[in-house]
Formats: structure tokens, sequence, C-alpha cells
């Protein structure tokens, strides 16, 4: 793991200079904002029942499957295209540190843009002098949710990139990949008829702990359930194993 | 006490097959330490993937190469650490620094952080970047940008460095600056180049690998080569005279020497003759007195000089031949 620092510190750089960085930064503010003004002002015209910070967190996924792609699209898509994945790995690293490396500076700047929406919130303690609208225990279980589903978002958004060789292409999977994951996963199979059937209730017990949108209930409620972290971490060790194996088989037949 | 060390870089019977096609077919080659090998061969002729094989990025189908005594099979890192390699079309990343890109390499290698500041400025003045160290490498020309590709292979002054077709694309200034950085690092390190250009090879190669279809078809110091291959020394000469006294005088002056060509006669009356021998020797004043003494008119005499491309389309001419009758 020696090198595990240095290609995190360039692969930060990297991003810090992309345009698609700044595209990812503006949208996923520009959605926020526009969706902590208008909790404001729902709040404002009538008292409600739930604490901001819960509204605030409903809608995570919108920006997340426009940011996460925009993240993790070029990490190693780029370098194949490009071909600097040859001189990559011609230096003395391993497939691991340079896929850890990608996986955490992507990361990283996830979490950044999600902490900078905490301005948000200090604007509204600041202005609005009540403390009851800042409730700390929705709030803190919401950035956990966040941090914790991030990997996983994060984790497939590398192997779609590792997957393709254009970066349209493993953004379109990722998109696609989050899609399935959050929306499928969360809305629509739970409630599908067809899987009530007895032949197939295996599936569907598994399929409850996919449920994303009950998970992010669950932590800003401040339930924390083991099971539902193991999924996620679960879930992106598996999908950074096989991001470190497409990479491998790839150059191995390329 | 010392045990004699093993040669920079021991090849034996390479096999790479893609999905059924060979790449490479049963070559074998050493390298010496501090010898400069040159890999010549049409498109298609195995020499990228050689290079591959030989720094671990690929892995051979079959045989087994060395670097400085270390399996690349077995022990990839050591190989990594002692391979300096530049690889075909020279990819850089176009949105850094030109020294921040080189620091990165640096620290990839493994060159201490406390000499690496003073390394980078070795490189940057070796290659004749110190100009351009803060410009972004997608805006500089192709001669720079090949510059830093071969800045970044010796920058951890590995012992054996690589480059696929380090001057390609560059115009004939660029191409003396790569020839004089190559001949710089003659004898303290091992270098394998492949090029399309011929006479490049020739001045910066101690020896030449002719590759083709996968398969070793020559290989020596480019003068033997010429030996080798060609068997025959070439004289032209432009005379005027008798024929039939000149076909005589060739007769009784050596019955090696033959007329391969004989042009008509123009209007001075002189004739140009393409000679060849088998004999090395220097034949010209020889010939020259022959010839002055029966009276015969010469306007030029000159020993034809076959070129590396000669050599290389004779070789594989000569491979292609062995192929097509298996």
């Amino acid at each position: 793991m020696k090198h595990f620092w240095t290609i995190l510190s360039h692969e930060v750089r990297m991003l810090l200079v992309s345009p698609s960085t700044y595209v990812a930064a503006f949208i996923f503010l520009l959605v926020m904002g526009f969706e902590f003004t208008s909790i404001l002002e729902s709040y404002s015209q009538a008292p409600q029942d739930a604490s901001p910070a819960i509204a605030f967190f409903q809608y995570f996924a919108v920006p997340v499957m426009f940011m996460v792609p925009l993240l993790t699209m070029k990490c190693l898509a780029e370098e194949r295209r490009l071909g600097t994945i040859e001189t990559l790995f011609t230096a003395p690293v391993t497939t691991t540190e340079v896929v850890l490396g990608k996986f955490g500076a992507a990361y990283g700047l996830y979490l950044a843009l999600w902490v900078s929406t905490g301005g948000f919130f200090y604007v509204l303690r600041r202005y609005s002098g009540d403390p009851h609208l800042l409730d700390l225990g929705p709030l803190l279980g919401g950035y956990l949710f966040i941090a914790v589903s991030g990997l996983l978002f994060i984790a497939l958004g590398v192997l779609a990139s590792s997957l393709a060789r254009n970066q349209a292409v493993a953004g379109i999977l990722c998109f696609a990949m989050l899609f399935l994951l959050i929306f499928v996963g969360g809305y629509y199979l739970p409630d599908a008829s067809w899987l009530n059937s007895n032949a197939l209730h295996p599936l569907k017990s598994a399929m409850e702990y996919a449920q994303i949108f009950q998970h992010r209930e669950d932590f800003t409620r401040g339930v924390v359930d083991t099971r539902q972290l193991l999924f996620y971490l679960s879930g992106t060790v598996l999908a950074l194993i096989f991001s470190i194996l497409s990479v491998e088989a790839r150059h191995m037949h390329s | 006490m010392s045990a004699p060390l093993p040669p920079a870089i021991d090849v034996s019977h390479l096999v790479k097959t893609y999905a059924g096609v060979t790449a490479v077919d049963d070559i074998s080659f050493t390298v010496a330490r501090g010898e400069v090998l040159g890999f010549l061969g049409p498109n298609g002729a195995g020499k990228s993937t050689t290079m591959r094989i030989l720094t671990g990025y690929l892995p051979a189908t079959a045989g087994h190469v060395s670097i400085c005594g270390y399996p690349v099979a077995t022990q990839p890192d050591e190989i990594k650490r002692r391979v300096g390699y530049m690889p075909e079309n020279n990819p850089l990343p176009g949105d850094m620094r030109v020294s921040e890109y080189l620091y990165f390499r640096g620290r990839l290698k493994e060159v201490a952080r406390r000499k690496l500041g003073a390394r980078l400025d070795e490189v940057l003045e070796l290659c004749d970047l110190k100009r351009v160290r803060h410009s972004i490498i997608g805006r500089l020309s192709k001669g720079y940008r090949q510059r830093v590709g071969i800045a970044e292979a010796i920058l951890a002054e590995p012992p054996v460095i690589i480059m696929d077709e380090p001057t390609i694309g560059l115009d004939p200034h660029q191409i003396l600056i790569v020839r004089d950085l190559i001949a710089g690092l003659r004898g303290r390190m091992t270098v394998i180049i492949s090029s399309h250009i011929l006479a490049e090879i020739e001045v910066t190669c101690d020896r030449v690998l002719i590759l083709n279809r996968g398969r070793v078809v020559a290989q020596g110091a480019p003068a033997a080569l010429r030996r080798e291959i060609l068997g025959l020394t070439t004289y032209r000469l432009e005379v005027a005279g008798d024929p039939a006294r000149f076909a005589a005088l060739l007769a009784a002056f050596d019955p090696n020497l033959k007329v391969a060509r004989q042009e008509e006669a123009d209007a001075d009356g002189f004739r140009k003759v393409t000679l060849t021998t088998e004999r090395a020797e220097e034949l010209g004043e020889p010939l020259l007195r022959a010839l002055l003494a029966q009276n015969l008119r010469v306007r030029a005499l000159s020993r034809a000089q076959p070129t590396l491309e000669d050599l290389f389309l004779a070789a594989t001419r000569r491979s292609w031949e062995t192929v097509d009758k298996r």
C-alpha cells in the first residue's frame, strides 16, 4: 500500500482540474439549494411535523445519480483511452493500489460536496434563531447515511469506469446501475406482485435488505442497523474487487 | 569473488498468441549490460508485443524472460523497478504540468522524496526541458512531448530502458537530440529501442534485431548484418569505349566480378554499368587502373553502400520466402 497516498493525491488533483467535477458540483449544489429553499418555504407557511433535515435527505437520490457518474466516469476509462494505463502499470504499483486510490479520491470529493451542504443548516440556524428547526439527530443520521451509501455508489462508478473504454459509456453505465439499485430495487420491486409467489420468496426477502429509501429513513430516525451497514460495506468491497479483476483481465487480454 | 553478472535481458523461446493469432513466435535473444539494441521490423512484426512482455505489462504465452536475473513472470515487481518504459505513441496525461507529471512518476517509481527534486532538475536539463517545466503537457509540441516521455523513462535511473519508437513524428533536429540522448545512455544503461527509421537504428544501436511475423529473421551489428544478408558488394561505373573490350577486361581482371546491369550508351558514349562481386576488399583502385590501361574512358566509379533499408527488405523477403514455403 506504499503508493496509495501518491495515487490518491494525484487523483484528487486531477479531479480538481477536471471540468466534469465542477459540472457535478454545480448541478449538485443547484439541486440541493432549490430543494432546501422549497423546504424553508413550506416550513414558513405552515408548521410541519418532521425536522427539515429529514425532508432534506428525502431527495438525496436525484443529485447522486448525476454526481456519481460525473465524478467517477473518468477514473479508469480515461487512462485506458489515453494509453496512460500502460505507463501506470509498468511502474511498481499494484492494481489494488490504483483502484483504491481512485476510489478514495472520488469518495473524498463526494463527501466534501455533501459536507458543503452543511452550510445550508448553518445559515438556517444563524438566521432563524430557532434551535428547534435544527434537530441534530436526524442531521447526523442523514449525513452518516450519505457517507455509508456513498461508499457503494462511488464503488459502482469505479466499476463502471473499469469496464468501459469511453468515459461517456462509463458514465451512462454507472447511471444505469445506480438507477437499478436505487429506484428499481427501492421502489418498484418491493411492490411487484409477481414476486409474491412462494417460489420467489427468498428473492423477495433478499430484496428487502436492499431498499435504500427505507435505509435512509431508518438512519435519519437514528436507527443504525448493522445489517444495513453490512449491506453497503459488502457491496462496496464486492464492487471494488470486481473493478480490480476487470482491470487485470483487460490488460491481460488486450 | 563476484559471480559473473547475469545479462541485462535474457529472452528464450518467447511465444505470445492473442486469440489464435501468433504475435511473437519463438523469439530468443540476450542483451549485455550497457548495450543498445534496436528492434527493426514491419508493422505487426511483434516489436511492441515483445517490449510489453519485457516490461511485465503483458504475460507471455510460453517461454522465459528475465531482466537482470529476475524472471518477469514470477517477480513483476522487481522488473518494474528495473525497467524504464516508454510505450508506443508515448501516452501522457494532457492536463498536467511537466514538472508535476515527472514528480508524480518519480514518487510512483520509488525515488526518495529527498533526492527527487535534484534528480528532476538533472533529467529536465538532460532532455532540454527546462524552459517548459511549468507548461501543461497537452499544449506542448510533439518534440517536447516525446522528450517528456524519455525523461520519464530515465527518471528513476533504471538499469534497463525500453522505448517503443522514440523518434516517430520528430523533425530531423529533434531526432538528433534524441539520438544524442540515447548515445549518452550507452554503457550506463541497457537500452532497447524500436524504430521504423532505419538510419536511426544504424547510428544509435550496437546491435540490431530484425523481426518479421513474430520471428527473429536476422541479428547482429549493422555492418556484419550487411555482409551476412546481402553477401555481395556492388560497384557503379560509368564507362565509354568498346563493349567487347570492356567484357574481356573484366574477365581477365577478376572472374568473380559480374555485370549485374548495363544501360545503353548516352549521347557522350558513356554507359552506366553495375558490377557485383563476392569479394569484400576494396577493388576500386585496381579496377580503375586496369580500365585506364586499356584506354577505356571512365567518368565515375563508386562502391555502393547498401543501406540498412536494402538489408531490411532483403531480410524480410528472405523470411517471407521461408514462411511461405512451410
